[in-house]
């Protein structure tokens, strides 16, 4: 190589290496900053107490656990249905049009945006089915949002089984539910839990879809059962930052809202990657 | 006999399992099918509503007045007749608030009974008056002209530049304006984060150390993964003022604000699904070139690039797909003003933004709320259609 075209090419190289770096940067000046601002507002009364004095004091409890029934209730539908999905997609399915025109829909349903689901909610939950503003109706909402998600790691939780460990199993002469349920299924398993974990860092951070399912702009009381509207994390730091009664007063709270819903994401991409890594280990030990 | 029980109970399964990887079908159809319920009652509703009336007198040369026209008469843009078809003579507007001002409560009647004679009344004697009041006081042997209801046209929908839903008489529903904002939004973001996705997939899937690739790819999830409220709020209390000191704008919401939060936002889709394309290029592909002599950097543009092109405007297609959804972040940074944007330093207002700020507000099955699901067919259209196109330009695996 010309020794001038080693320089261009060590020029474009370390460019592209610094342009990537800077997005690390972006990311890091974002965790940053809302670490920073909002450490000191976090306290165990800033967790467990009512809002306060026009939101400007006291705590986020109720948004809290409304976040956390939301999560409980979307995962509740979307689990199931999305692990039972997969099965079905990578074990009984052939590649045919049948497995293609699902697969096009499953990617096509997550590809929506957030806020016609939430159109889509209100249209169906809400007002036809007449569930009210409730957790049900945000939760099923939030749920089949993150369906796509779920099958997806499913279907590719299974396809990394070995092959080799099916037949095993077909030539010692068990059925293929059995197989699927003893052999398949606790191999894949940890893999699938990553899906899972992933829908919740998903659903805890949603607003647009809860906007007009479930969330309340202020009520300061917990929820008594699933056709009870409730407050929502990302839904209450909206409220904080554009549409509260002083939103300079409430902007402390509105950093510890934001740091909690990072946490929140922080802890369950951490643990989404540490299975996966530990997971990944396993397989090759095989 | 067990062995038959058996056999029911794994075809109960499949039933099961078969009836799960339905669902997403089903929701999908039905999301179609609840959106344009809603949505399409739209072209069936009138700008003026049901409930009241356009009144004038009866030899007004005028017989229909479009939305636009109605919504400049009661702003008093329009001040003369002969500017919508009529006669030189200036618009006398009446309301029914203003009854007041004509007649006192004894010549109303205690229970309005005279109402709708008085308004008759009113309008035979004003031959320049345009009168908007409830169905319910229209007299039985009424002497004016009642002006037709006109249905809100596809080319007004999509066409009109004034979207104002909640005016009264006529309800302006021009989401011109609002496409615009989307595009106007979208393109700056990228515009901003193509260039940089491309090339920091370049570099994670090709130079990087493989070491290094596994530092970055989790950093790039995570960014995928902080909800959208925090990038509108750190956009808000972070992009918003700086844009607003760096050009000396008045307020810093503008145009600018979302698309820089929006390129932020986009960026980890573009590069997941660039960097994947890029690293399914064979090994012998690449090897062949540089075997022949070429350099890293020549086999990057000659041979990687154009091997996986497809995965590569996939990418783009969902990262733009990604940005035209966003909701909540670009609500919160763009200032939400609906009007045609000019330069990136202006407030806009998207399509998304418009349906989350009004739809709490608009009354249930109104023409409000209708026109809002309008607006998420369109939506939903925009990014199923992408979506589609990716499913069949992005190549299978290969493994």
């Amino acid at each position: 190589m010309k020794p001038g075209k080693r320089l261009s090419q060590f020029i474009v190289f370390n460019l592209f290496g610094l342009i990537s770096y800077l997005i690390v940067v972006i990311l890091f000046i974002i965790l940053g900053f809302i670490f920073i601002r909002g450490f000191s507002v976090i306290s165990w009364s800033f967790l467990s107490a009512m809002p306060a004095e026009g939101m400007t004091g006291g705590g986020i409890l109720p948004a809290i656990i409304g976040t956390g029934c939301l999560v409980v209730g979307s995962i509740l539908f979307a689990f199931p249905v999305g692990v039972l999905s997969g099965i079905y997609m990578n074990e009984y399915l052939k590649e045919n049009w049948f497995k293609k025109f699902i697969r096009m829909m499953t990617n096509n349903l997550a590809g929506i945006p957030s806020i016609v689901f939430g159109l889509f909610g209100m249209a169906l939950f809400v007002n036809q089915l007449k569930f009210g503003d409730s957790i049900l109706a945000g939760s099923l909402t939030l749920g089949l949002m993150v369906l796509p998600v779920i099958i997806r790691t499913t279907e590719e939780s299974l396809k990394a089984v070995d092959t080799s460990l099916r037949e095993g199993s077909y030539a010692l002469g068990a059925s293929k539910l059995y197989t699927i349920r003893r052999v398949v299924l606790p191999i894949a398993f940890p893999n699938i839990i990553t899906g899972l974990i992933l829908s919740v860092s998903r659903v805890s951070g949603e607003t647009a879809p809860i906007l007009f399912t479930v969330a309340a702009y202020f009520l300061p009381k917990l929820p008594s059962g699933i056709f009870d509207q409730v407050m929502a994390l990302p839904y209450h730091l909206y409220v904080l930052t554009t549409s509260g009664t002083n939103i300079e007063e409430s902007r402390p709270m509105a950093y510890g809202t934001a740091l909690v819903l990072i946490v929140i994401v922080l802890i369950v991409n951490m643990i989404a990657n540490a299975i996966r890594r530990s997971y990944r280990k396993k397989l090759k030990l095989r | 006999m067990k062995r038959r029980m058996r056999k029911i109970l794994e075809k109960i399964t499949e039933g099961i399992l078969f009836s799960s990887s339905t669902v997403t079908s089903l929701a999908v159809l039905l999301i179609i099918l609840f959106l344009f319920r809603e949505g399409l009652g739209i072209f069936t509703s009138t700008s003026v509503d049901r409930n009241n009336v356009l009144a004038v007198h009866s030899l007004n040369p005028v017989n229909e007045l479009t939305t636009q026209q109605i919504g400049g008469i009661f702003n008093r843009d329009i001040l003369y007749w002969d500017e919508v078809g009529g006669t030189h003579d200036s618009i006398i507007l009446f309301t029914i608030n203003e009854i007041g001002n004509y007649y006192n409560e004894e010549e109303l009647g205690t229970d309005f009974e005279f109402l709708p004679q008085k308004i008759d009344e009113l309008i035979s004697h004003q031959p320049n008056m345009i009168a908007y009041f409830p169905n319910l006081y229209l007299a039985g042997n009424f002497h004016g002209k009642v002006l037709p209801h006109n249905k809100i046209g596809i080319s007004e929908f999509f066409a009109g530049k004034s979207w104002y839903p909640t005016s009264e008489p006529a309800a302006q529903f021009g989401i011109l304006t609002l496409i615009l904002g989307t595009l106007w939004v979208t393109l700056g973001a990228i515009l901003i984060a193509l260039p940089i996705g491309l090339v920091t997939a370049i570099y994670i899937g090709e130079v990087a150390h493989p070491r290094m690739r596994s530092f970055f790819k989790p950093l790039i999830e995570l960014l995928a993964g902080i909800p959208s409220v925090v990038y509108g709020f750190f956009g808000l209390v972070i992009i918003v003022p700086m844009i607003q000191k760096t050009f000396n704008l008045a307020v810093g919401e503008t145009a600018l604000a979302g698309s820089i939060v929006l390129a932020i936002m986009a960026l980890p889709v573009i590069i997941t699904i660039a960097e994947d394309a890029i690293r399914t290029t064979p090994v012998s592909l690449r090897e062949a070139s540089l075997a022949l002599g070429a350099s890293h950097w020549q086999t990057i543009i000659r041979v990687i690039l154009p091997y996986s092109r497809s995965g590569i405007i996939a990418a783009f297609i969902l990262g733009i797909g990604r940005a035209i959804g966003e909701t909540m972040a670009v609500l919160m940074v763009t200032g939400n003003a609906a009007m045609i944007p000019t330069t990136f330093l202006e407030p806009v207002r998207t399509i998304p933004a418009t349906i989350a700020a009004e739809l709490g507000e608009a009354p249930y099955g109104g023409t409000h709320f209708k026109a809002l699901f309008a607006l998420g067919i369109i939506l939903f259209i925009i990014t199923f259609a992408f979506n589609t196109m990716v499913e069949f330009i992005r190549p299978r695996k290969s493994k």
